[in-house]
């Protein structure tokens, strides 16, 4: 057992899985020799090798293309956007040809799409984006968002291993800041589960990534202070989207508060609002409630950034009006 | 016939400064100077204000470059457009946006030249054609298409001037942009400015093709090289293809070889496993600022008084641009949906 951050567990699992199986390798802007804007993959170049871990030319449409193009042939790529705002610039490969591929030819496509995502660290509109409800809305592509360290090393593990296309969206704003518990044997977190990080019976909270810290903080401040009981589920994965413990979390509450850090229109937080108005409509004591960032683009002013993003108050103030419905 | 020149004619001849082509008044060549110290100044404060944490983010700093965007800006009209990527501080002082909204707006502040909401990659100024101030690697590059066709359809003789990195030249819209430009014979002029890194990446080990420049090859479009490190010949690269653009509306692609002398960012080493710290100390002795200073006080264009008068007005207009940018307010909470519709 390690005491590991959030990035030392994404590198754990990676290198893990290089080890392995030697049809994986990496790809990505400056992630050799540099070791990779946010140091994921410090010392793996000196490691595994450059024909295992490739420095590629700026241009993520070609990053991303290649990988399919890989993967076809055998590989097993690993490829990093330096931020997931430029997986904008690929777009086309991931939709298109990366998603299709399995339905179309019954062949597979095992890539995985690394995406530092999120706000919070001041980055203004190009360099905030948590864009992972584009992608969902696209049959053919599987969507990890882990959390905490021990499920960032499980879940890249269970992404490398996965013969579909996969898009692991790592949060920025924990790579530092969230440490944990993180075996050091082989284990992966089975893509599709949700896990409940806290239990509780008076309300759930529906969440994942970034927010499933704040939300943590918030249920247990009002557990001193209210003497309230927050179930706090962390979806872990949205593509499989666990529906079972979802509708079963809110069976038990009847009352439910879905969080995220994406902006609120379109967002995961309407799919998941949805499910459960249409399946768990006779267990609910209150309407559904959805904070998530404000639909605007991400100001880069600190001020403004706080007022935009969710945040621990943020989530207290909605959790008590919902106790009071 | 070829004439003949006396000795006396000769002597006269060779003394004339490399300049003497270009109708640039001692007045220009010295306001040359002072925008280049400009930029330098104002940007090794945002350094110290980045240590302080007034500024936060991405920041870019140009030190180093300041000879390419002063001179190329220096070449165009008022009415001509303007784009830049993220390396936007030099740019926007150099096309005279006032200090005080760019500190403001690295600063956060709704004040700023883009109300605090961009930070250092969203520099802009409607007044001054100044377009941004753009994140995405290579995203703005067609957008400078769109200007130059926007003017041309309109019937104005305004030219847009394109700035990138040479790391840009490598997405695929940067080519599907000079295809564009070349075939409907856009007024545009490419400034890629070569500073041999992408971030961490040297031009060798990601360019099949070196001599960036010679990729407008493919398109048959007008290119060459300068040394950027030299206003002069930055301000003569670029006129040349601006009074291209401006009187036969035909594009070009110039490569400006500089180099920065700061890390990437301000989060970045200055040197790393990617480049050496002796080269940054040889490439520095380079350096535009002292190199164009000492030029001009040989050729008695700037006397020593001046220089230090100018040091000391442009420290004057740093210090006026953080008390200010310290000052001003945040960006009120509702301003924030403000501006997301017309
Ligand atoms: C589409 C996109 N991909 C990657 C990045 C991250 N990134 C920012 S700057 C940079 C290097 C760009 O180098 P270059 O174009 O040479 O400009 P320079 O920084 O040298 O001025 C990279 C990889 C980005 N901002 N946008
Ligand atoms: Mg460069």
């Amino acid at each position: 057992m390690a005491f590991l951050t959030y990035i030392e567990a994404i590198s754990k699992g990676m290198w893990e899985e290089m080890e392995r199986d030697s049809s994986v390798f990496l790809l990505g802007e400056d992630i050799g020799e540099f070791g990779g804007a946010f140091k994921a993959t410090q010392g793996f170049l000196q490691h595994f090798g450059e024909d295992r871990v490739i420095d590629t030319v700026l241009a993520e449409s070609a990053i991303l293309g290649a990988s399919v193009g890989a993967a076809l042939a055998g590989m097993k790529p690993v490829a990093e956007m330096q931020f997931s705002d430029f997986v904008t610039c690929g777009f086309n490969q991931l939709v298109n040809n990366a998603a299709t591929t399995h339905y179309r030819w019954n062949i597979p496509v095992p890539m995985v799409v690394r995406l530092p995502s999120g706000a919070g660290i001041h980055g203004g509109p190009f360099h905030s984006r948590n864009p992972e409800a584009w992608f969902f809305h696209q049959p053919g592509l599987k969507i990890v968002v882990p959390s905490t360290p021990y499920d960032a090393k499980g879940l890249i593990k269970a992404a490398i291993r996965d013969p579909n296309p996969v898009l692991y969206f790592e949060h920025k704003r924990l790579y530092r800041h969230v440490k944990g518990e993180v075996p050091d044997d082989d284990y992966v977190v089975e893509i599709g589960k949700a896990d409940v990080k806290r239990e509780g019976t008076d309300i759930s909270v529906i969440t994942y990534g970034g927010t499933t810290h704040q939300t943590l903080e918030a249920a247990e401040l009002l557990r001193q202070e209210n003497d309230m009981s927050v179930e706090v589920l962390d979806l872990r994965s949205l593509v499989p989207l666990d529906k079972d413990a979802i509708l079963s979390s809110v069976r038990k509450t009847g009352k439910v508060l879905i969080v995220h850090e994406d902006n609120l229109t379109g967002g995961i937080g309407a799919e998941v609002a949805a499910l459960i108005a249409e399946f768990a409509f006779q267990n609910l004591d209150a309407p559904i409630k959805r904070l998530a960032a404000l639909d605007t683009p991400t100001p880069y002013s600190p001020t403004s950034e706080e007022f935009f993003l969710p945040n621990k108050e943020k989530i207290v103030n909605a959790l008590k009006e919902l106790a009071r419905y | 016939m070829a004439t003949v020149l006396s000795m006396k004619e000769k002597t006269k001849e060779a003394r004339k400064p490399r300049w003497s082509d270009l109708g640039l008044s001692s007045a220009r060549l010295v306001d040359f100077y002072k925008r280049m110290l400009l930029i330098r100044r104002f940007e090794e404060r945002a350094a110290q204000e980045y240590g302080k944490s007034k500024i936060g983010g991405f920041c870019h700093l140009y030190i180093g470059q300041e000879a390419v965007g002063v001179g190329a800006i220096e070449a165009l009209r008022e009415d001509d457009y303007i784009f830049s990527a993220y390396r936007d501080h030099g740019h926007a002082l150099a096309r005279g946006m006032d200090p005080k909204g760019i500190m403001a707006e690295l600063f956060g502040k709704v004040t700023g030249c883009s109300k605090g909401m961009g930070g250092s990659m969203h520099m802009f100024d409607a007044s001054k054609n100044f377009m941004g101030g753009y994140g995405i690697v290579g995203g703005h590059v067609p957008l400078a298409a769109g200007t130059a066709f926007g003017t041309k359809y309109l019937g104005k003789d305004s030219v847009t001037l394109c700035f990138f990195g040479e790391a840009a030249a490598n997405q695929g819209v940067f080519h599907e942009t000079l295809n564009l430009a070349a075939l409907w014979k856009l007024p545009v002029v490419f400034v890629c400015e070569n500073n041999r890194y992408g971030m961490g990446t040297a031009v060798e080990r990601a360019h099949a093709v070196w001599d960036i420049y010679q990729k407008a090859s493919a398109y048959d479009m007008a290119r060459g090289w300068f040394d950027g490190m030299d206003v002069i010949e930055s301000y003569r690269a670029v006129k040349e293809a601006v009074d291209r653009a401006r009187t036969s509306s035909e594009p070009t692609m110039l490569e400006a070889r500089t180099y920065r002398f700061r890390g990437h960012s301000m989060s970045d080493p200055i040197h790393g496993h990617y480049r050496t710290k002796e080269e940054v100390e040889e490439q520095k002795k380079s350096d535009p600022i002292p190199r164009f200073a000492e030029e001009l006080l040989r050729g008695g264009i700037l006397t020593q008084t001046a220089v230090d008068d100018m040091e000391a007005e442009i420290k004057a207009v740093v210090n006026e641009a953080v008390e200010f940018a310290d000052q001003s307010p945040e960006p009120p909470a509702e301003f924030l949906h403000e501006n997301v519709y017309v």
